[in-house]
């Protein structure tokens, strides 16, 4: 489904990933892991189309489609979705009509028709459970005065609406309290399918008690270093990253 | 050596002897006279030099006359969805027969009756209410009985006729006796093209406890230069509202002064510029807190793209007086393009010690930040564009009470910034 070849990508000049390798098929979880300024979040955005970032070398194919060639919300209509991990507050925009519209416009590139009111709020109510989000949340301007946990949620739930082929969770689990982790990890579980995949790009090792991967990747300096299966993430938890760089370190040599 | 070279065309207006009534129009010369037209150096027009424009584009002026319209014309001209009550005039002239009956509403021509025009809006203040005062011609009285609540807002539709005089200079004094409610939108409908300056007075002076919403859309032609000056006594326990939404014109400048006169009493302004083009958008706003215990809010916003300009100035005094004031007032800009400009200046003169005052601007670019978040979720670069300004825009129309007519800005505006959400 996601082919990633030999990718290089550098903002303001500096390079932030340094060739990254990774194959994701349908069905699977990846978890990418790794030490504060690896290169992580760097990597699910270059993968939603953020603009700061130039990819100088290597190609990404979605879906034998080539990515990198297409727009932010050309990638969301593809199925790419990025869960942000800082979702962003907008005034005056209120996250019902948000949505809708959101929807509407990848249901018109899927060649669907647009949902009306009443199948929209019929589909709303439904995927609200899988998060638990409350409606009165939704009655408010997107994201504006959620809190950390709330805005966690509606990143979810807004996955759970645009049903995505290809969900990248930057951090979801950072900040978040047990109760609110394990909210979001179900709701997670209960959309994965044979047919999608999942990339978690996370710092700590809880997340995938919940969230179980199939394999761990570990980023570090810009390129993936060490994969393995959910063990290698029990091994970091323990032992954190220092062996990994001594591993590397030593490799060098 | 004085040759007709050097008499701006306005000028020239005074130079012929005008219809009498009262000493008011003496008034209103001697202070045009005394002030003349603003200079490019004068800081109250720094940044919007309507003398150099008149001049340009216009040899000579000529004061418009009224003219017919017609009961279909006038139809025609009203906005979709609209209930309620219309005044109708031409070229500034009230046409009666084609406004309607409003119980408790009394409308008389101003050369009828014995006002003491300018003591509101005064003359020494501004030279193009002076102008006003000194040559204009129809114009209206509007009063509303005490405690009387008009149930509809009243549309008050201005229809302009350049061929009729190119000097249009519209002019109501509009008063409420106490517990006075109602509601005004006030529009210009131009039927033939044709350049024109207009130039409108104002003068509303609420009762106690009164309370008046007084909404303008502009959405005149894209030639239009427009001058207005509206001032406004507020008595005690007494509310007044405006509503300014800025929607087109080549150069356009509006003033607007709030007198806070009783105490309990509170001012409202709020305005929106959105422009494009080379349209000129100039809010100058004065807001004097001259007793105790009384309130002003005011919110203004532009969003401004190829080579607009907007101009806000916000005055706000507070007297010695006044303590227990409270006075609000923001300024936020969107620019859209390289070549829009916006010159923002708050000023705040506050004699009394125990006030609450804030002011603030911003002028900046839409937060690429949002866009990308709408865009990677599937919206369109364009329409997350629209969404996003229609957002930021949305608050000043929040405080439009009339469901018709902000149903009626909120198409228009969507229309403009491409995000119709059906």
């Amino acid at each position: 489904m996601l082919s990633i070849k030999n990718l290089h990508a550098s903002i303001e000049g500096n390079e932030i990933l340094r060739g990254i390798d990774l194959e994701v098929k349908a069905g699977e979880v990846h978890a990418i892991m790794g030490p504060n300024g690896s290169g992580k979040s760097t990597l699910a955005s270059v993968l939603a189309g953020r603009e700061e970032y130039e990819v100088t070398e290597g190609e990404v194919v979605f879906k034998g489609e080539n990515l990198l060639e297409l727009a932010p919300e050309e990638r969301a209509r593809e199925g790419v979705f990025l869960a942000f991990q800082y979702p962003v507050e907008i005034p005056g925009v209120s996250s019902t009509n948000f949505l809708r519209t959101a929807v509407n416009q990848v249901r018109e590139h899927r060649g669907l028709e647009p949902l009306d009111a009443v199948k929209f709020l019929t589909m709303m109510k439904e995927k609200m459970k899988l998060v638990e989000i409350d409606q009165k949340l939704l009655s408010r301007a997107l994201n504006e005065g959620f809190s950390g946990g709330e805005k966690k949620r509606n990143e979810i739930f807004q996955m759970a609406m645009l049903e995505p082929t290809l969900s990248i969770l930057d951090e979801t689990d950072s900040g978040l309290d047990i109760d609110a982790l394990k909210i979001v990890s179900n709701g997670v579980n209960q959309l994965k399918s044979k047919d999608n995949a999942t990339i978690v790009v996370t710092h700590y090792q809880r997340l995938l008690d919940y969230i179980v991967p199939d394999f761990v990747h570990v980023l570090y300096k810009g390129k993936i270093v060490k994969s393995g299966t959910k063990e290698l993430a029990l091994e970091l938890e323990e032992k954190g990253y220092d062996w990994i760089k001594e591993e590397i370190g030593q490799a060098a040599v | 050596m004085s040759t007709l070279l050097d008499t701006h065309p306005l000028e020239k207006i005074l130079e012929n002897p005008q219809k009498d009534f009262h000493s008011v129009r003496a008034m209103g010369k001697d202070a045009f006279l005394k002030q003349g037209l603003p200079s490019a150096k004068a800081e109250e027009y720094k940044f919007t030099n309507l003398t150099k424009k008149l001049s340009q584009n216009f040899d000579s002026f000529e004061i418009a006359a009224d003219f017919e319209l017609t009961e279909e014309q006038v139809n025609h001209a009203i906005f979709e969805g609209f209930d309620g009550y219309r005044l109708v005039f031409a070229n500034g002239y009230f046409h009666d027969g084609l406004s309607s009956k409003i119980e408790g509403l009394t409308i008389s021509k101003l050369e009828e009756s014995s006002l003491p025009l300018g003591s509101i809006a005064k003359a020494e203040k501004d030279p193009f209410a002076a102008l006003n005062q000194a040559s204009f011609e129809g114009g209206a009285q509007i009063a509303l009985a005490k405690n009387t609540q008009i149930d509809k807002p009243i549309l008050i539709l201005n229809f302009i006729n350049p061929s009729n005089g190119n000097l249009i200079q519209p002019r109501i004094w509009f008063e409420t006796g106490d517990f006075g409610e109602a509601t005004f939108i006030e529009q210009q409908i131009q039927l033939e093209a044709g350049d024109y300056f207009l130039n409108e007075v104002k003068e509303i002076k609420g009762g106690r406890n009164s309370h008046i919403h007084w909404y303008r859309i502009q959405n005149e032609g894209k030639d239009a230069i427009s001058m207005s000056n509206i001032e406004t006594d507020i008595q005690q326990d007494a509310t007044f509202t405006s509503v300014n939404i800025s929607l087109s014109g080549h150069m356009v400048r509006n003033n607007l002064s709030l007198n806070l006169l009783g105490s309990n009493s509170e001012g409202n302004m709020y305005g929106l510029y959105l422009t494009n083009g080379n349209t000129h958008v100039d809010n100058h706003t004065n807001v004097d807190h001259t007793i105790p215990h009384a309130e002003s809010n005011e919110l203004y916003k532009g969003v401004l793209t190829d080579n607009s300009r907007g101009v806000f100035n916000g005055k706000i005094f507070v007297r010695q007086d006044a303590q227990k004031t409270n006075a609000f007032q923001q300024n936020n800009n969107i620019l859209l393009s390289e070549n829009a400009t916006v010159n923002t200046k708050p000023q705040l003169e506050i004699w009394a010690d125990d006030v609450k005052c804030s002011h603030g601007c911003t002028t900046g670019q839409l937060d690429e930040e949002a866009l990308f978040y709408l865009q990677a979720r599937g919206i369109g670069k364009d329409k997350a564009k629209g969404l996003l300004l229609y957002a930021f825009a949305g608050e000043v129309l929040e405080n439009i009470k009339d469901d018709s007519f902000k149903a009626y800005c909120i198409n228009l505006i969507q229309e403009r910034l491409g995000t119709n959400l059906s």
